[in-house]
């Protein structure tokens, strides 16, 4: 697995709000169909690394690599240009408009005029959402009306749906009940097997260990260590976010 | 028997909204014609007040796109005035140096004068508010002033007249409307293009497996807009110019008439330049990215930059837009005074963020539309007007204004808390 470059690495990355370092100097890789967990406190900084390569957020220093070339990332425009989509935690809809406005916002469907195209973009929004969500039918009202689930699902198929090769999940199942979560870990599994490589910010470290290969962990905007996931418990990882201790024996 | 009525507007496809402000709008209407002893309700007097909205409306079109972002522009007003002499300026004293008094190219170079001016300027404020993140009620509030400043400057406070023949004919009065001809002309089009565009968007929507209206619904809406189409068109047209001005007129154009010559009015110029402005934003609303952009920044600003949107850049051009469209206003204005004076446009930015949250545009950002703005705008016009007609003093006339505003305001957050909107 680790013969061909990773699909992206970040290296060296830091980033200070007002002198406080929110991500200060970590370094984490993802290779091709591969999970990789970023697991720790409120405030640890996962979501502020991310959002680093998501380009929602300006590194103070650091490198990014994308498939072993150095990838410069400096707004969400750029991110998707490198193929990253990310779910984010507050799934980043805009309420006012319906489903399909929503999965195609930046990157609307046009015709030959160049005209929004609306009617395909519903069309190809029904196409998805059946294969995502097959109850989903509110396509004409603002995503404002829809469930939590719904709403979910909308963001889910949005970063889907444009061939993501990377894939930022941001507690992706945080507002979903138990079939809903069901339904994302199915997704994240085929989306592996399609050699989609995927960073999954959890709290949960029951879903960190069913669904990752490898977890991230970080306490106080430090990395505390990368481990594969079969090679620890539930406890190491409880040991690694809280105290900020490395299990013993194994290679982080 | 509410639901049925309910369902029935549902099926039409027209929101409850757009049934409120028609209904506040013919209710006005009834009652300055009862109050005028049938005066209110004529050709001359509907005439009137559609020459008086464009202005106004023309710039709401605009104010949409800026309150919908989050935004306010309180400069309106003065930009006008600037404008307005600006453009004075070069059609009465800079072009008649170079070109000679009344060469047929005046009123054509100072249009894109004013309309470049306008851009520019409104360019200038949407890039300190967008990239240097003053915020645009700051902004706006401090060019209010520096415009109608400015406005001084140009001709150290002359009005400025008279004003180019052509020019003028933009403002409407008896000359400067389309005449009977090509009111029927425009009317009979639009009322084709009317129907093209329903038909052709029903097809499109039932090959892409979209439900669609039932046939009766859409013939019913298909039939309402062909009829206030011809309506107005015969309206305008019933407006007879008065006998002695008309024979002015047909001298004037070396028409061979006989004695007893009349003609009409037809559909006034500044009138069709508001139906323009009116049908390219709401294109621009409804079938651009950068449209779409504008509504999806009002809905949600973060998640329209995560998406890639670039909210600052959208920022400057949505404020562009609105010193093109004031340029456009200031034309209309000037040239139905026939002379440029220091107060033109002042309180039209009142008027105009009015017109456009009466016409349901939510301060709070993400909601609005153009043909809201639009009638918005003909109620505040019909409201004045109105009350000039009666007789009613200006002082009340202004506290009338004030409180329908906030009842209108009122009324559209009671309505958006019971639709969930």
């Amino acid at each position: 697995m680790n013969t061909q470059p990773p699909l992206v690495e970040l290296r060296d990355m830091h980033i200070a709000f007002g002198g406080i370092k929110a991500v200060d100097h970590v370094s984490v890789d993802l290779y091709p169909g591969e999970v990789v967990g970023l697991l720790g406190h409120n405030g640890a900084g996962k979501s502020t690394l991310i959002k680093m390569l998501s380009g929602a957020y300006r590194a103070d220093g650091g490198e990014i690599f994308v498939n072993g070339e150095k990838a410069e990332i400096h707004n969400p425009r750029d991110a998707r240009r490198y193929n990253i989509e990310t779910i984010y935690q507050t799934l980043a809809l805009a309420d006012n408009l319906d489903a399909a406005s929503n999965l195609f916002l930046g990157r609307e469907l046009v015709t030959p005029v160049g005209f929004v195209d609306d009617d395909a973009m519903e069309a190809e929004c029904r196409k998805i959402m059946g294969r995502l969500n097959p109850n989903f039918q509110k396509f004409n009202d603002p995503v404002s009306a829809l469930s939590g689930g719904q709403r979910q699902s909308v963001a889910i198929a949005r970063a889907v749906y444009f061939n993501a090769r990377i894939l930022i999940m941001d507690e992706p199942t945080a507002a979903l009940g138990p079939h809903e979560t069901q339904m994302v870990a199915e997704l994240i599994q085929q989306l592996k097997s399609e050699g989609i490589g995927i960073f999954l910010i959890s709290h949960d470290i029951h879903d960190v260990m069913q669904l990752c290969d490898r977890a991230s962990v970080m306490k106080n905007g430090k990395l505390v260590g990368t481990v594969d996931v079969s090679d620890v418990t539930d406890d190491d990882l409880l040991g690694m976010i809280i105290l900020g201790k490395k299990p013993e024996g194994v290679a982080c | 028997m509410q639901n049925s009525a309910k369902r029935f507007f549902a099926n039409l496809g027209i929101d409850l909204r757009l049934m409120g402000m028609i209904g506040a709008l013919v209710l006005i209407w009834i009652m300055f014609h009862i109050t005028t002893d049938g005066r209110f309700l004529t050709p001359r007097n509907l005439f009137n007040l559609s020459v008086q909205t464009a202005s106004v409306a023309v710039m709401a079109t605009g104010m949409v796109f800026i309150i919908v972002t989050r935004h306010i522009d309180l400069s309106v007003g003065s930009l006008l005035g600037l404008l307005g002499m600006v453009m004075g300026a070069v059609q009465a004293k800079i072009l008649p140096e170079y070109l000679g008094l009344g060469h047929w190219s005046i009123w054509i170079i100072t249009v894109f004068v004013g309309i470049g001016l306008g851009v520019l300027i409104g360019a200038f404020q949407g890039w300190v508010i967008g990239y240097l993140t003053v915020p645009a009620f700051i902004v706006t509030l401090g060019g209010f002033l520096v415009y109608r400043g400015a406005a001084w400057w140009v001709t150290s406070g002359q009005t400025v007249a008279p004003l180019d023949p052509t020019y003028k004919l933009l403002g409407g009065g008896a000359e400067g409307t389309l005449g009977e001809t090509l009111s029927w002309a425009l009317g009979v089009l639009a009322a084709i293009a009317a129907v093209a565009v329903m038909v052709l968007s029903r097809r499109t929507k039932e090959r892409h497996g979209i439900r669609v209206k039932p046939g009766w619904a859409e013939g019913t809406l298909i039939g309402l807009v062909v009829a206030l189409i011809v309506g107005f068109t015969w309206l305008m047209n019933s407006y007879k110019v008065p006998d002695r001005a008309a024979a002015r007129i047909a001298e004037a154009r070396g028409w061979d008439v006989p004695e007893d010559f009349t003609m009409n009015h037809g559909i006034a110029i500044p009138v069709v330049i508001l139906l323009a402005v009116a049908i390219v934003m709401t294109i621009i609303s409804r079938r651009t990215r950068f449209g779409r952009y504008v509504y999806a920044t009002g809905g949600n600003p973060e998640a329209a930059e995560l998406s890639g949107i670039n909210t600052r850049l959208l920022t400057v051009k949505i404020f562009a837009l609105m010193g093109g469209l004031t340029a456009i206003a200031s034309v209309i204005a000037s040239a139905r005074l026939g002379a440029v004076g220091n107060d033109l446009g002042t309180l039209d930015e009142l008027r105009v963020i009015a017109a456009a949250v009466i016409g349901g545009t939510a301060l709070s950002g993400g909601f609005g539309t153009i043909y809201g703005a639009v009638i918005g705008a003909l109620i505040m016009q019909s409201l004045q007007s109105g009350m000039a007609m009666v007789g009613i003093d200006a002082p009340l006339q202004s506290i009338v204004v004030g409180m329908v505003l906030v009842l209108a305001v009122y009324i559209d957050i009671v309505y958006r808390r019971r639709t969930g909107s």
